[in-house]
């Protein structure tokens, strides 16, 4: 067995230029899927008579799918009628329609958690329904949904390999393609991939980790249950 | 409109993928529990190298992508004079993934019983072992059930990577009848809903032992 050469200076510059894309496509869906998952969790928080029951129905289709289905599905079959993404926009597109509905399950059951007591008493405050939404749910309910969305990033990036069904240059397509050539290398090759999705992962537990207890000690943002 | 003759011409292909996928599911369901119960005892342990062994086992593997993991099976045990089927190997992959997220249900569920239980129950003469399956465990699996049950549901359509290495599951047979049709969009809207046939039930399933355990008994 011959495992030299596996890491040679092209081949690391390679799986580097992957590792990039991984990144760039993970931050790209997690924004979007951040705005639009807690839009879309916040407004079937407040029950919007018809809009609230159509989005349940949305976002419980969507979850139950498998995302490899709905990247396949975005990239092939899309085109057939009439919307052609090039393979970055395809990737980014589905996996923002994914992490959405499970981000939004998760804001919505976050801002559930809290006592409805906090409502009525800042109603009788006399602020807004809106007001109340923003001062004093979303605050306490944010806290709650640190870790949960914090692993849901986590899984997105890891999911970001999915895209290799359509060819998307990341991370585990380039290692894919280098192991190819030889088969002595993917043993060490998918070993040196595998530690890069762990260390960036890693990291984000730990500050998921190093933020919820920054959030504990804030007298600010304490929730009494 | 939707194209049925689809289904109705190539519904014993899409039957067969999808027993396939619950097949492969209940077989990494019953892997990974097992492999999961033997992790979250290695983590409560009261010996620390076993507790660390099983930590580095969860964070390494929640951490990294499961097909990866796959293509480890698949490619990476050929340079060793193994060869798996894409079955096997996504199979094992799966399981050992999943593995890590019931290991670490199960100890939270085990660490969620009061640490009083245990002692009283090594006081009255039981071993840890015996402490373990008699006392703790029977609690726990209350708390444990639900997070299971989720899991159970991301691994059923987690499944579907098996498709990637020709594993003969739903997502596979979808792309064998793609190849029929030469349809995309109607034969994957197919897919998808036998996918759902599957997975909502489950979800429902999950959510209502959430709630009726969470009443009580």
């Amino acid at each position: 067995m011959d495992f030299s050469g596996a890491y040679s200076a092209d081949h690391l510059i390679y799986l580097g230029k992957g590792f990039i894309v991984t990144l760039e496509v993970a931050f790209i869906s997690i924004i979007f899927s951040f705005i639009i998952g807690s839009l879309v969790g916040t407004l079937r928080y407040a029950d919007i008579p018809v809009l609230s029951k159509i989005m349940a129905v949305g976002v419980e289709t969507i979850r139950n799918l498998p995302l490899l289905l709905i990247i396949f599905f975005t990239y092939f079959a899309l085109p057939e009628v009439g919307i052609q993404l090039s393979i970055s926009l395809a990737t980014i597109a589905a996996l923002t329609v994914f992490e959405s509905a499970m981000i939004s399950e998760i804001v919505r059951s976050g801002l559930s958690s809290i006592p409805k007591g906090q409502i009525e008493a800042a109603r009788a405050s006399g602020l807004t329904y809106i007001q109340t939404l923003w001062h004093i749910i979303l605050p306490q309910g944010l806290k709650r949904m640190i870790p949960p969305l914090v692993s849901q990033f986590i899984s997105l990036l890891k999911d970001t390999s999915l895209a290799i069904v359509i060819s998307l240059p990341e991370l585990l397509h380039n290692a894919k393609v280098i192991y190819n050539g030889n088969v002595n290398y993917v043993t060490p090759i998918l070993l040196l991939t595998a530690l890069m999705y762990f260390v960036v992962n890693y990291m984000l537990s730990l500050l998921s980790l190093a933020l919820e207890r920054r959030l504990d000690r804030d007298g600010k943002i304490k929730i009494a249950s | 409109m939707l194209d049925f003759s689809i289904l109705t011409d190539y519904f014993d292909l899409y039957l067969q993928g999808l027993l396939n996928t619950i097949k492969i599911s209940l077989i990494g369901l019953g892997g990974s529990f097992v492999l999961g119960t033997i992790i979250a005892v290695m983590r409560i342990a009261p010996v620390r190298i076993v507790n660390w062994i099983g930590a580095c086992y969860v964070e390494f593997i929640r951490n990294i992508p499961l097909i990866l993991i796959a293509f480890f099976f698949y490619n990476g045990l050929s340079a060793f004079h193994i060869n798996l089927s894409g079955f096997t190997a996504g199979t094992i992959g799966l399981s050992i993934y999943t593995a890590a997220f019931i290991a670490e249900a199960i100890r939270a569920g085990i660490q969620s019983v009061d640490r009083g239980q245990m002692e009283a129950a090594r006081s009255s003469g039981l071993t840890y072992i015996q402490a373990m399956k008699y006392v703790i465990l029977p609690q726990a699996i209350k708390i444990v059930i639900p997070p299971i049950g989720n899991q159970f549901l991301n691994l059923v359509k987690n499944s579907s990577i098996l498709g990637v290495f020709a594993g003969f599951d739903l997502m596979y047979f979808g792309d064998m009848i793609h190849e029929k049709t030469y349809v995309t969009f109607d034969t994957y809207i197919f897919v998808g809903a036998f996918y759902l046939l599957l997975t909502i039930p489950l979800s429902s399933f999950v959510r209502y032992l959430e709630r009726r355990l969470a009443r009580g008994y």
